[in-house]
Order: C-alpha cells, then structure tokens, then sequence
C-alpha cells in the first residue's frame, strides 16, 4: 500500500464545458490507496461528468490528472484502464449476447498474436474467469451463462469482476446498487469491501446514504459543478451529507429528510 | 462440446428453453432437410441426381457470398444495401480491365480490391460522417455505384472475359467415379472455403468476437476499449470484400460485366441471412444458419423450377419464409423474455 501522504489520485480543477454549458468547475479530487471515497451531489451536480473524464470518455477542457505521482493523459477508456484506472458504468456496460467470461475480458481476451491478428484462447478465457470470480467471492452458475440471462445482482457483479480482472489501482463505481434487490445490494457493498481490503481505490458514487456510510472512509460533495464540502466519514452525519446534496451547509438537525 | 458442458447446459434450462434453443440453432436445418426429403419424394428421377444438386450449388454461389457479407453487417445490427451495386461495378471493371490485356492474376485481384474500397465508402459514411443509420449510407451508394456503373460502362455490357479469370466461378472438377458427366463446381469450394474462413474469425479471432460484442451492445464495446468507429469500417470493408468475390462469381458464370447485374440481389442475400436465423437486432446469428438460409432459397428455385411452377410463386413464397422465420425469431424472444 502506498504511504498514506502521497496520494494514488489527484484531480486538480477539472473543467468540463460543453458549449456554453459548464458541467465542472474547477473540480479537486483527492484519493490515496485502499480508500473508499464516496461522490455524492444531485442530478446534474456533475458527479458522472467527472468519473467520465477520469476514466476517458470525456476529456476536460481544462485542469490536469495526476495518478501515482506522474501526470497522465486520458483520451479514451484504454488509457485509463492501461494505467489501472477502471470504471464500472451505472448502466453495467455489457454485452447481454456474450457469455461472463467473454464480458469479463471483452477487449483484453487472453490469446496467442499469430500474424498480427489475435486468436482467442477460450479455455484460458473460461479458466482465468472461473479463478477471478472466485478469489471475490462471486457466484454464477457457470462462466458459460449469457449475462442477459443473470439477475441485476449477478450482472452487476460481473461488472466489477471485469473491472478487477486487471489489477486494476482504482475502480470507479457509478450508482452500483441502484437497481438491485435489496439482498443483493449487501453482496456488492461487501465486494467493495473487499476491493479496499486488496488495496485498490475505490470512488463510490451513490445517492443511498446508507451504502455511503457502510463502505465509504471519505465523502465529498458536488454541487452545481463545483467542489462543495467534504470529510472523513466519522466527522459527519447522514443528515449533514444530506444537507450539502441540497446545497446548505452545517445541516445537523433532522430537518433535511422533512423536507424532501 | 464436451459431455460435462451438454450436462451443465441442461442444469441451467427448463425444457422450455432447451426446446426453443433447439429450434433456434437447427429449426433451418430441419427446414433444409424436410424441403430435399420433399423435393426427392416429387421428383425422384431429376432432385436427388449428382448432376442437380450440383446445380443447386452452382446457382447459390453468388447470393451464398453476398450473404457472408451482409451476415458480417448484421451481426453489428446494420445493413448494407450496395452490395448489387458493388457486385455489378466490381464485375465491370475486372471484365474491362481483362479486356484491355490485364494480366488475370491481377484482374482477379481488382473484383475484391474494388469490393474493399466501396465497402471502406460505406463505414467512413457511417462512422466520419456520422449519418443515423447505415440503410441511408448504403441506400445512397446502391444508387451511386449503380450510377458509376453505368458511367463506366456508357451503360453496355462488356463481354469476353478470359477463361483464366472465369475458373473460380465456373470451373469443374470433375468426378468420373460419380458418372460421365458428373463434376463438382470450383465456385462451391470458393464458398465452402469462404465460410469456413468467417466462422473461424467471427468465433476464435477477438476482431470477430469485438464485432459480436459491438452487435450485442456498442456501448459496453466502447467502454471495454474496444475501437468501435475501426471495427464498423472493417465490417463494412469484408461486406464489400464478398461483394467483389460474388462479382469474380457473377463474371465466371456469364463471362461479361453487365451495368444492370445484380439490382435486388442485396435483397435476396438479406432474407438468406434473415431465414438463416440471425437476429436484425445485432449479435446473434451463425455462419452456418446462414448457409442454411441460402440453401433454403437456393432449393425452393430449383424445385419449383423443377416442377415447372412460375417464378412469380417463387417470389410469393420466400416472401411467406422470411416473415415466417422471423415470426419464429418474435417467437423466441417472447419465450425468452417471459421465463
């Protein structure tokens, strides 16, 4: 694990305009090794926006990103991910046609290069997908299942076993348990859980302030594309956090859920 | 497949579900089967003969490689009308580079090089130009090859193309073992080689398995790093390949470029692909169901030519199969949805 002093990621005022619209201003992120951060803001605060340009798919229009001491460059998804920055999208991201495995190392299938053109090894694929969905705990039937045929919560564990498939540094987890079922809701946080324990970052973007509070170490808020408030999570309460979603600061009272 | 994977498959279905899983991996072969049986029941002296199904052979070879091609863009849920404009001009200029002293190794190359550069048209359209849909990029090159066909051409066909270069599409190998006059067409081995090399990249080669996963969802192919833009434009580009190997085709059998060959072949090769199983909606689909698809429209030509019906019910009929497999297809994903 890296010294808890020097940071595994720093994002230092990220803009993000698109025309005349200005989803992130001057947005700082800070996150160290083994760490669960949780992005919390309303809709349109610009919590996506900025997991976007952090994992590729957006570039800022200004501001830079520094990952493990060094500045990178994050044109496109395979940029992130080359350096161990890997998100898993709120909408899961996979192809409901191809079985886990293939899900599991779409883009990165294990193979021999024979003339410049890549062959896949199936049996690897399947073996090295059975061997990683065990070491976090996951359970499907087989590596073989289609993934349109898993439940919300299998899908979505396979999504994070793709996004980890690759020792990945940091993963990025946009709303993970917003369409679960309730017991399955406990399974994924546990995975987070998990991730921390290995080491690996984690920022945790959530509107449910209970799976902020159970997994995350650090909460920071956006507000209207800006930076807005954030603390450990021992230095706050469900209702403050609740409070600088809306935009209020020093929100202790139980006031907040009476007026939503 | 193994015994312990046939094993596992059965714990994860209801019988339901391995019923239709069935249906949907070799319903269009039982379809194939059951016409041969039918064909050989009603015209037992001429159908089963080595001489007509040969024939049969013979007759597929060209909608069997527009086929391959479309298959490719269906798989990506797109659609690539040009291909009898593409065939037609790839046709031309190969017989008017022949004619004017190209030497035939070369010729034979210009009928896919042109293939290629049409289909490259058709992905920059879809993938630089960012037009909604490919049926609006490829309505419009099925108008404009067409056009340049003509151009070229002045509007005349231009015959006399070398033997050399007719071999592949109508070679014969013969088969004296098998009667005096019995052979086996070289175009069906330009097929069988062809869709084996497809089924090998779309199944083991990770560009085949990127293009499968681009049909079942663009979206988790872009996040996976995959270049989805570079994967359209080769897809377009192999569409355009089979068209100039269906034009090497298309100028062995006839031995000429004609300006108006192949107008709605684009059409019969969509619904060989369509009665072969593979799903409009991207992702699903096999090369083998496909074979099957052109074999089932390749069969119902040669019976009912057979039988002396006219081809007026050939076209009413393989109306009726296209909606009929697609019907099933409907079928499928119902069940699918309600288990």
């Amino acid at each position: 694990m890296t010294d808890m002093q020097s940071p595994l990621l720093e994002m230092r005022g990220i803009t993000k305009k698109f025309g005349a619209i200005t989803a992130l201003d001057h947005v700082d992120l800070r996150l160290v090794s083994g760490e669960v951060l949780g992005v919390v803001g309303d809709n349109g605060a610009g919590k996506s926006t900025l997991m976007k340009v952090l994992s590729g798919l957006y570039s800022a229009s200004s501001g830079e990103v520094i990952f493990d001491g060094r500045p990178v460059q994050l044109n496109s998804p395979r940029d992130a991910q080359d350096i161990g920055i890997e998100m898993v999208y709120q909408d899961l991201a996979l192809a409901g046609n191809l079985p886990v495995h293939e899900n599991i190392y779409l883009g990165r299938e294990p193979g021999r290069q024979r003339l410049g053109i890549k062959i896949v090894d199936r049996k690897l694929s399947r073996r090295l997908a059975k061997e990683h969905l065990d070491r976090l705990h996951i359970e499907v039937k087989s590596v073989d299942q289609k993934v349109e045929e898993l439940s919300g919560g299998q899908a979505q564990a396979v999504a994070i076993a793709r996004a980890t498939a690759f020792d990945a540094r940091l993963v990025i987890m946009d709303e993970p348990t917003a369409a679960l079922a309730i017991k399955e809701v406990g399974k994924v946080l546990d995975l987070i859980k998990r991730l921390r324990d290995h080491g690996t970052g984690v920022i945790l973007i959530s509107h449910r302030m209970d799976d902020v509070f159970f997994v995350c170490d650090r909460v920071m808020a956006l507000f209207h594309g800006r930076n807005f408030e954030e603390s450990e999570i021992a230095g706050t309460s469900r209702n403050e956090v609740i409070g600088w979603i809306m935009g209020t600061k020093g929100h202790t009272t139980g006031l907040a859920h009476d007026r939503l | 497949m193994t015994v312990s994977e046939d094993m596992r498959q059965d714990e994860l279905e209801t019988p339901a579900a391995r019923r239709m899983r069935l249906v949907e991996k070799y319903g269009v072969f039982a379809v194939v089967i059951l016409m041969m049986a039918i064909l050989s029941f009603l015209e037992p002296d001429i159908f089963p003969t080595t001489q007509n199904l040969t024939n049969v052979l013979r007759q597929i070879a060209m909608n069997a490689l527009l086929a391959l091609g479309l298959y490719i863009v269906i798989m990506t849920a797109g659609i690539d009308l040009s291909v009898g404009s593409i065939m037609a001009l790839a046709t031309m200029l190969l017989a008017m580079v022949d004619t004017g002293g190209l030497p035939w190794p070369l010729v034979l190359l210009v009928g896919p090089l042109v293939g290629i550069a049409c289909g490259a048209v058709n992905g920059l359209g879809l993938t630089v130009l960012r037009l909604p849909h490919p049926f609006i990029m490829t309505l419009g090159t099925l108008y404009s090859i067409r056009g340049i066909t003509n151009l070229v051409s002045g509007g005349r066909p231009v015959s006399g193309v070398s033997p050399e270069v007719r071999f592949l599409g109508s070679g014969e190998i013969p088969l004296p073992f098998l009667g005096e006059y019995a052979s086996f067409p070289v175009s069906a081995i330009v097929i069988l080689v062809c869709y084996g090399g497809v089924a090998y990249f779309i199944n083991k080669v990770s560009l085949g398995r990127h293009i499968v996963a681009v049909g079942g969802n663009p979206q988790a192919a872009r996040v996976s790093g995959i270049n989805v833009d570079r994967v359209l434009l080769i897809v377009y580009c192999l569409s355009g390949f089979f068209a100039g190997m269906a034009a090497l085709m298309m100028a062995g059998r006839t031995g000429a470029g004609f300006p108006n060959a192949g107008i709605g072949a684009e059409l019969d090769a969509i619904a060989a692909v369509i009665i072969g199983g593979a799903s409009f909606f991207g992702g699903r689909g096999s090369v083998l169901g496909v074979f099957a698809g052109v074999l089932v429209m390749g069969l119902l030509r040669n019976g009912l030519n057979l039988m002396d019906v006219s081809a007026f019910w050939q076209q009413t009929m393989i109306g009726m199969i296209v909606v009929g497999a697609v019907y099933v297809d409907v079928l499928r994903r119902r069940a699918g949805a309600a288990s």
